[in-house]
């Protein structure tokens, strides 16, 4: 028995929309739960060394902000798990078998550390020991930090899909290396990068904030400590945030070509790429060096990847996607001959399925109707990425300074300074936005790298009831914004020390 | 030897324990559902709210974990359940985000639509969430309308392999009034809960003796409801799977037969009522005893798991398919691969020392109850 509706593209543009929208309003909490996590535990570390109360009432203040961000990044997250199985019901099948994994993980092995310490760093401070409540606020930091490295490998898989087949009779993918899923290198640079840029926002709050009193002269002592504490943190963010996304650039050219080439508007490659700056303003090589770590290496652009095909850095003879199309859509029937007859017709079956050996490989491209689909939306994904890796130049120039002048005990004759502080915290939310756009918008229309396009991914529904939880959750998540932002000004504007 | 028939027994196991401990947990629901009623004065109102602010964490990291490891055990539920119905799970999740920023938010400076707003959400949360869960599980035994076909996956455009099967994407659970049933027996499980965990928790004379008189309320409707559906449970029709040839048919008194069959589970059913009424007894009859969560607790947890296990256990379908029998998820067509189910398998020896880590820390920052003395020192008060 079967259900063939007539398919409404309008389901497949608002399940995204609706992805999209929760996964953006999610990342604007997660950052700062991350960062801030650090800081404070730093900060408490000082406490419990020096037994200063003044520590102690800092740490409590930052900690209190903390408390405000973590809510409603709590209330975003649960949307975004169970939405894989609502609007993504045919991915929860396909490849429920490795991306169940990790979140499981992530639910027995972070969730439950971060909810469980993090009651105790709230709730403890008169009921245990100084040292219990140190080691309570430094597991919850570690517990949105294992958090972080399994939806990340999550994520990673999707980029870049490993250690797995697919099984025609479950037709499914199915895990075949646990490891190769959960430690590949791909997920390894996205968690340094993403958690690193989490430090960096903290980090760039805090100097923020402080910044702020000093501006006004209230709290002078806290917030100079706490720019001490912060701009160092932050630096060195900010290296690894570089270092990382530099390799993060080196994996999307082998494994997302694609991704890679909008990033850069790049339409034809060659040896030797330009790194494109803005529009029309190149530096030449630039590009290869990025992208293979090597000046002469060869980049392929959009027209490349679509209709003439090339060889990669390790020689190997990529097909224009043109010629995948047709290997997929020949997979597509085989695959469909091999389900029509597995039961009936042994030989025949027998026969689809080495044909569907053969081209399985880009099964995944049978879906794709016209070889264009497969160009991501450029702009989205050029843009996004300056502003993000401009963002990161700056603000490792900005921590820089701010490191500098607190200790020469300089912080407020410059008022310029702690003006850019305060600006500098607009630049990180951008760059955290910005960082997932390319990322996310620039696979497209993958759902799964060259295995599952989002249009068969998705789940049947009528689109209205997408398009009304949609606006249910903008109208929900934007009030609960407005409130958490109108709270933390107030508990910032509020807070009166020493 | 570790067969993938085993495997897909003990994941049953893990996931159903998972949904029994949520419910238990859920007494914050079940307590917050009662903000108003039981909370005379705002000072009551407050100490209800923090008592219940400081476990909500564990209900709702749970739910979330539930979730997850049902993905990962048993994908085709997910898919088929979730995406179909749309409706119910949508719901259920917007009133878990309303809770989740609600303690936060409630009694902060500049928080925007005003502290009785937030604790309303949290009566949203606290009706909605057990009754909607309760009559999603109830699918579990009457049946939901969807379809399953592999097949399509060879149609090249929007493939989708389950398929709701009318327009009500899940609000049609509610067709089936025992779904509904089974719903306000949850609901009424966690006020029972609730009650009994602010009796533990709060110390404070005007509110206890409130308490104590609302779970003999709440007790009467519960017994009434839950005798209703365990009979109509032990005399319904259930959903039978061949094990040889997978078909799956209709066979009277499935689940009396299935509790028959796997008397050790009888048994945890039998156990867990008793200790959930013995918990209540004590509390209604000795007015200075308050440790009424812990039997009544445990023995909810015994109970619900031991249903949730014969939902699936026996060669049962655990999801009927209304629309196509044929489609029914069972536990040997819905599972993730023997390598996941092994992998996963050794992932969950981790869950003993996370129980215990759990229980360490709830137990030093519970030694003694609240009290209202205590909210006003309190550095994190809500
Ligand atoms: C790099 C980090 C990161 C990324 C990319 C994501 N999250 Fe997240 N998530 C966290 C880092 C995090 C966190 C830091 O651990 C949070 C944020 C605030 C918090 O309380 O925990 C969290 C909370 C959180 C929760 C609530 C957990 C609880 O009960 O405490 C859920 C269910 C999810 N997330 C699920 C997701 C899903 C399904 C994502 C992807 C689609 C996702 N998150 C992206
Ligand atoms: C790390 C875990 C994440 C996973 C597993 C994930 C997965 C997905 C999935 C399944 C979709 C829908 C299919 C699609 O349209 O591609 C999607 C879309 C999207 N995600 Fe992510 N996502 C993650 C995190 C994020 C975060 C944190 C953000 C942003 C802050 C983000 C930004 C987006 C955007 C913008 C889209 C829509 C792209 C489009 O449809 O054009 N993602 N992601
Ligand atoms: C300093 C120069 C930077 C470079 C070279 C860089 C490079 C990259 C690249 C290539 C990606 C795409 C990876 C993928 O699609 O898998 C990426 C993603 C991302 N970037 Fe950056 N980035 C830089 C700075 C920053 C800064 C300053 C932030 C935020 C503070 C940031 C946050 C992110 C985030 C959140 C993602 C998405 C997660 C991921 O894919 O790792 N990046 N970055």
């Amino acid at each position: 028995m079967t259900l063939l509706h007539a398919f409404d593209p309008a389901v497949l543009d608002w399940s995204r929309a609706q992805f999209a929208l929760t996964a953006c309003y999610h990342w604007l909490f997660v950052p700062l739960t991350l960062g801030l996590a650090l800081v404070m535990a730093i900060i408490e570390t000082a406490y419990y060394r020096t037994g200063d109360e003044f520590w102690k009432t800092t740490a409590q203040f930052w900690q209190k902000l903390f408390g405000i961000n973590f809510a409603i990044g709590v209330a975003t997250g649960i949307i975004l798990e169970f939405e894989f199985g609502t609007n993504w019901s045919n991915y929860s099948w396909f490849v429920g078998d490795i991306f169940g994994a990790p979140l499981a993980i992530e639910g027995i092995l972070a969730f439950f550390m971060e909810s469980t310490f993090i009651a105790v760093m709230f709730f403890g401070w008169n009921k245990v020991s100084r040292g219990f409540h140190l080691a309570s606020t430094w597991l919850t930091g570690l517990g949105a930090t294992i958090s972080a490295w399994w939806i990340l490998v999550a994520n990673s898989w999707m980029q870049h899909p490993t250690g797995m087949d697919f099984n025609p009779d479950t037709v499914r993918n199915e895990m075949m290396d646990f490891f190769g899923v959960a430690f590949q290198s791909f997920a390894v640079h996205k968690f340094f990068h993403t958690v690193s840029s989490g430090w960096l926002t903290g980090a760039v709050f805090v100097v923020a904030v402080s910044c702020w009193y000093l501006l006004r002269n209230r709290n002078v002592k806290m917030a100079t400590k706490s720019i001490k504490v912060a701009s160092i943190v932050g630096f060195f963010a900010a290296l690894v945030v570089a270092g990382t996304g530099d390799q993060s650039g080196v994996d999307i050219a082998r494994h997302q070509p694609m991704k890679l080439a909008a990033a850069e508007g790049l339409y034809d490659g060659g040896k030797g790429a330009p790194f494109s700056i803005v529009p029309g303003v190149h530096v030449p090589k630039v590009l290869s060096v990025l992208a293979t770590h090597d000046p002469d290496g060869y980049v392929p652009g959009i027209n490349d990847i679509l209709y003439k095909g090339y060889t990669n850095t390790e020689g190997e003879q990529v097909l224009p996607a043109t010629e995948k199309m047709k290997q997929g859509q020949k997979a597509l029937e085989a695959f469909k001959t091999y389900r029509a007859t597995r039961h009936t017709n042994p030989e025949k079956a027998a026969e689809a399925r080495k044909t569907f050996e053969e081209h399985k490989a880009y099964f995944g491209y049978g879906y794709i109707q016209k070889v264009e689909d497969l160009v991501p939306p450029v702009f989205l994904v050029y843009w996004p990425f300056r502003v993000m890796v401009g963002a990161g130049g700056a603000l490792l120039l900005v921590m820089a300074l701010f490191w500098w002048f607190e200790r020469k005990g300089r912080l407020q004759q410059h008022r310029w300074l702690l003006h850019v502080g305060i600006w500098s915290v607009v630049l990180v939310y951008l760059a955290e936005q910005a960082g997932w756009i390319v990322a996310e918008v620039g696979r497209q229309p993958w759902a799964i790298q060259d295995l599952l396009p989002v249009g068969a991914a998705i789940s049947k529904l009528s689109v209205s009831s997408v398009q009304t939880t949609f606006f249910l959750f903008l109208i929900v998540f934007t009030a609960l914004l407005i409130a958490e932002l109108r709270i933390l000004f107030s508990a910032i504007k509020k807070h009166e020390q020493e | 030897m570790i067969t993938y028939e085993l495997l897909q027994n003990y994941w049953w196991l893990l996931v159903t324990l998972l949904g029994a401990l949520l419910v238990f947990l859920m007494f914050v629901q079940g307590a917050n559902s009662q903000i108003f009623t039981l909370g005379k004065t705002e000072a009551e109102r407050q100490l209800i709210v923090n008592s219940t602010g400081r476990k909500w964490e564990f209900t709702f990291t749970t739910l979330v974990t539930f979730g997850g490891a049902f993905f990962a055990s048993f994908p085709l539920f997910y898919s088929t359940s979730f995406g179909g119905a749309y409706w119910v799970w949508m719901l259920i999740l917007f009133s878990f985000v309303l809770q989740a920023v609600s303690y936060e938010f409630q009694s902060k400076l500049g928080n925007f639509l005003g502290k009785t707003t937030y604790r309303a959400f949290l009566v949203f949360n606290g009706v909605l969430g057990p009754v909607l869960l309760g009559t999603a599980v109830g699918t579990f035994f009457h049946g939901a309308n969807f379809v399953v076909n592999k097949d399509v996956m060879g149609e090249s455009i929007a493939p989708a392999i389950s398929q709701w099967a009318n327009a009500w994407h899940g609000l049609d659970a509610v067709a089936n009034p025992w779904n509904v049933v089974l719903g306000l027996v949850v609901f009424f499980l966690d006020r029972i809960l609730g009650d009994l965990y602010l009796v533990n928790n709060i110390d404070d004379e005007q509110l206890a003796p409130r308490v104590r008189r609302q779970l003999l309320i709440d007790t009467v409707v519960f017994l009434i409801l839950f005798l209703a559906f365990v009979g109509h449970l032990l005399l319904m029709d259930g959903w039978a799977v061949d094990p040889t040839t997978g078909v799956v048919g209709l066979e009277a008194y499935k689940y009396l037969h299935n509790f028959l069959a796997l008397p050790a589970v009888l048994v945890l059913f039998l156990l867990g009522v008793v200790l959930v009424l013995f918990g209540i007894a004590k509390t209604l009859l000795m007015p200075t005893f308050k440790r009424g969560i812990w039997a009544t607790g445990i023995g909810a947890v015994l109970a619900v798991w031991a249903l949730l296990m014969i939902a699936g256990y026996n060669h049962t379908a655990y999801y009927p398919s209304l629309a196509d029998p044929q489609s029914s998820l069972t536990l040997a067509n819905s599972c993730s691969s023997e390598f996941t189910l092994t992998a996963m398998g050794v992932v969950s020896l981790i869950i003993p020392f996370v129980l215990a880590y759990i229980f360490y820390a709830w137990r030093a920052i519970d030694r003694k109850s609240l009290t209202r003395r205590e909210l006003e020192q309190d550095e994190h008060l809500y």
